[in-house]
């Protein structure tokens, strides 16, 4: 008897439907043997993972700020991985965003510039963002580099760039040689939507950026083009669709929105330029993206899970004294799952019977 | 299956929510951010050990709670936050990156005392506390130049802010006072803790004709490779000597214990205020490790300069101090530098053949 992985004849939707749900089944069932071993409740450790961040409002806003980036980028990634183009540098294009955006917050202030001076850091923060994605994407387009590589590389020129200019021409003069610009003022930042909380108004342009990708993908023509050139490129050129131009297009858009992303977070939760303020956004988005399955209403409850597994593991630190590690560990087997049971979308299990006298009569 | 689900939600929190108050009752919970993981040296650790000091010297009066590899972007205000909300009366946020987001908290909860280290902005309940790490540098440049061969000083710096410019300006006046011609190659690792660019650095000093490194940088890579070499370094936060032991002449040790338990007993008293704490050798919140591979002569230099300072006899920054350029800085102090300019040190000092990075 043998147990073997065979491709089915097309992709079951039930499974599609069905692999998250037994992915944080197994999840949750390896994590409570990890917790029993640790010495701790499961169901309580648990109870605190998922349940109680989402019981308060305080908790519920954090999910919210730490979802926002990681959906934005996301929805942006997942245009390039659609078209099959791989934007793996939105981190840096994060960055680029933030300091274009930063550029005029620390040109206007103290000059008792008006209200325009947010809405103008956002613009600058995405159209900054798309052109630094247009970088990898025009020299794939005009010599073939692998845009992997460079969009990848770009990332640890914009981080440095950035390292510059807080320690050299924008550094607060009454900052003790900090590197740090000055904190913004109230017209440069994002306005907080709750009195007391954190959530910012960058929480309403994720949800609007869904929406908007919603559209793009299964309303109009250049969405299919992006689907039809990432699924079926043969045929994609016969139909006369521009493939380089797509490329284009989608690091552009997927630029403006990890440079979006990265002026929202400046100008809002952080309220100055430093170097740091990205722990990873760019690089998690990758993971966001293809947990929600390249699909945005998937992309927006992917970022906000992937948040709750981050304040989750936090209040489980000051709850029950359990190490970040476990929730590494946590977040680690949780993608570990998923994609193992994607693989059931595409294969199915069959056990097969061997027949030993046949095969012993032909020898 | 769903009012079951439900029901023992309910159960569950309820559950939770009684065994967390019970214990709560009337322990004074203090609460940490940690920049690092603990590990087993280090910046972090020293923080660590000092909590574990906490925990033997008021046992059950108190109960701690840390989180660790808090980064200084947008999450730890969040972190901060979180710890308040879990009950946390006393919070020490223990790196400079931390202090926009601890003030932000501060002014949130004005009933919670905060205790910010390193850094420079205060609050009626937020308090800063940091080491004069620069007493150590200033032996250790003493010891240093009465090691070298070379006379050339290898130094691997983490970032140019203030902190850091006056450990390296303390070192060559130190050094001075042995050898006038002392000189210093500086290399920045821009990182508190990167073994790899640490030990490309330490490499590359030996390479340049540096024979004793000195680091402030958290990790002990530049120490094994001193050690590989068959030259001398110093140790930066931690006890280091496992890992150079015929390398290590002595460390700079941060020893945060005895503040930590000031200010927890004076919390514990109702006693606690706002305070802007710099201690050093005398407070004991420097400690120098052992002075070791060193002849007796040189031990007993090393010692006499430590218990100097720790006497207020000698000042590391004792005027006149010399400029790069050659002129005198203003003295505020007196006799010795004023605490303001050597906390908003930018500038190197006379005999130093070097740039400060974006200046």
């Amino acid at each position: 008897m043998q147990l073997v992985l065979e491709k089915r004849a097309e992709r079951s939707t039930t499974i599609a439907l069905v692999s998250p749900l037994i992915a944080i089944g197994l999840t949750i069932v390896t994590m409570s043997i990890l917790f029993a071993i640790l010495g701790k409740n499961p169901i309580l450790a648990l109870g605190v993972y998922f349940i109680d961040p989402l019981t308060d409002s305080y908790s519920l806003q954090e999910i919210a700020v730490k979802a926002t980036p990681l959906v934005m980028i996301g929805i942006g990634l997942s245009l390039c991985y659609l078209a099959n183009v791989w934007n793996i540098g939105a981190e840096g294009q994060f960055l680029i965003g933030a300091v274009a955006g930063s550029w005029l917050a620390v040109k206007t202030q103290g000059t008792g510039a008006g209200y325009w001076v947010m809405p103008a850091m956002l613009l600058l923060g995405a159209v900054a963002g798309a052109l630094y994605a247009l970088i990898p994407a025009i020299c794939k387009v005009r010599f073939g580099a692998s845009e992997i590589l460079t969009s990848l590389m770009l990332v640890y020129v914009a981080d440095l760039f950035l390292d510059y200019l807080v320690r050299g021409p924008w550094r607060d003069p009454a900052g003790f040689n900090f590197p740090t610009t000055a904190e913004f003022d109230p017209v440069a930042t994002v306005p907080v939507l709750i009195e007391g909380g954190r959530l910012h108004l960058g929480a309403i342009i994720a949800l609007l950026v869904v929406a908007a990708a919603t559209v793009l993908l299964g309303k109009t023509i250049k969405g299919f083009e992006i689907r039809v050139v990432g699924a079926a490129p043969r045929a994609a050129r016969f139909g006369g669709f521009n493939s380089d131009q797509l490329i284009l297009l989608t690091f552009a858009m997927s630029g403006a929105l990890a440079g979006l992303a990265g002026i929202i977070e400046v100008a809002g939760p952080v309220g100055h330029l430093q170097p740091g303020i990205s722990p990873g956004y760019g690089f998690t988005a990758i993971i966001v993206a293809f947990l929600g399955r390249l699909n945005p209403i998937g992309i927006l409850i992917a970022g906000l899970f992937l948040a709750l597994t981050f304040i989750g593991g936090e209040q489980a630190q000051i709850a029950m004294k359990i190490p970040l590690d476990v929730t590494k560990v946590f977040q680690g087997i949780l993608l570990f799952y998923v994609l193992a049971c994607d693989s059931l979308i595409l294969y199915r299990f069959r056990l097969i019977f061997p027949s030993p006298k046949v095969s012993s009569g032909t020898a | 299956m769903r009012k079951i689900l439900i029901a023992a939600t309910a159960v569950l929190l309820t559950a939770g929510a009684s065994l967390f108050s019970a214990s709560a009752a009337d322990k004074l919970k203090v609460g940490f951010i940690y920049l690092g993981p603990i590990g087993d040296l280090g910046w972090t650790y020293q923080h660590e050990l000092a909590r574990q000091a906490l925990v033997k010297e008021f046992g059950d009066k108190i109960e701690t709670t840390f989180l660790e590899n808090v980064s200084e972007g947008p999450d730890s205000e969040r972190s901060i936050e979180q710890l308040v909300r879990a009950g946390n009366k006393l919070i020490f946020t223990t790196s400079f990156g931390y202090m926009e987001p601890t003030l932000k908290v501060a002014k949130k909860y004005p009933n919670v005392h905060f205790e910010h280290a390193t850094g420079y902005k205060r609050d009626k309940n937020m308090s800063t506390y940091s080491g004069r790490f620069y007493e150590g540098r200033y032996i250790q440049g003493v010891i240093a130049a009465k090691m070298s061969k070379s006379g050339v000083l290898g130094y691997i710096g983490s970032f140019p802010i203030p902190e850091v410019i006056s450990g390296i300006n303390a070192t060559i006046l130190g050094a001075q006072t042995i050898n006038p011609n002392i000189k210093v190659k500086i290399i920045w690792a821009n990182s508190w803790f990167d073994p790899g660019k640490e030990a490309d650095a330490a490499k590359a000093l030996l390479d340049q004709g540096a024979d004793v490194i000195m680091q402030h940088t958290d990790s002990p890579a530049a120490m094994q490779i001193a050690s590989e070499r068959g030259k001398l370094a110093f140790g930066q936060d931690s006890e280091m000597i496992k890992f150079g032991p015929k390398a290590q002449l002595t460390s700079i040790m941060d020893n945060w214990a005895p503040y930590y338990i000031d200010r927890v007993r004076a919390e514990l008293d109702g006693k606690w205020a706002s305070e802007d704490t710099w201690g050093g050798l005398k407070s004991k919140m420097v400690v120098m490790a052992p002075y070791t591979n060193m002849p007796d002569d040189v031990k007993k230099l090393a010692m006499d300069t430590e218990a100097a300072i720790t006497d207020g006899k000698l000042f590391p920054f004792k005027c006149p101090v010399m400029g790069q350029d050659g002129k005198e800085v203003e003295c505020k102090g007196g006799d010795h530098l004023a605490d303001g300019q050597v906390l908003g040190m930018n500038f190197y000092v006379k005999g130093i053949d070097d740039t400060i990075p974006g200046k």
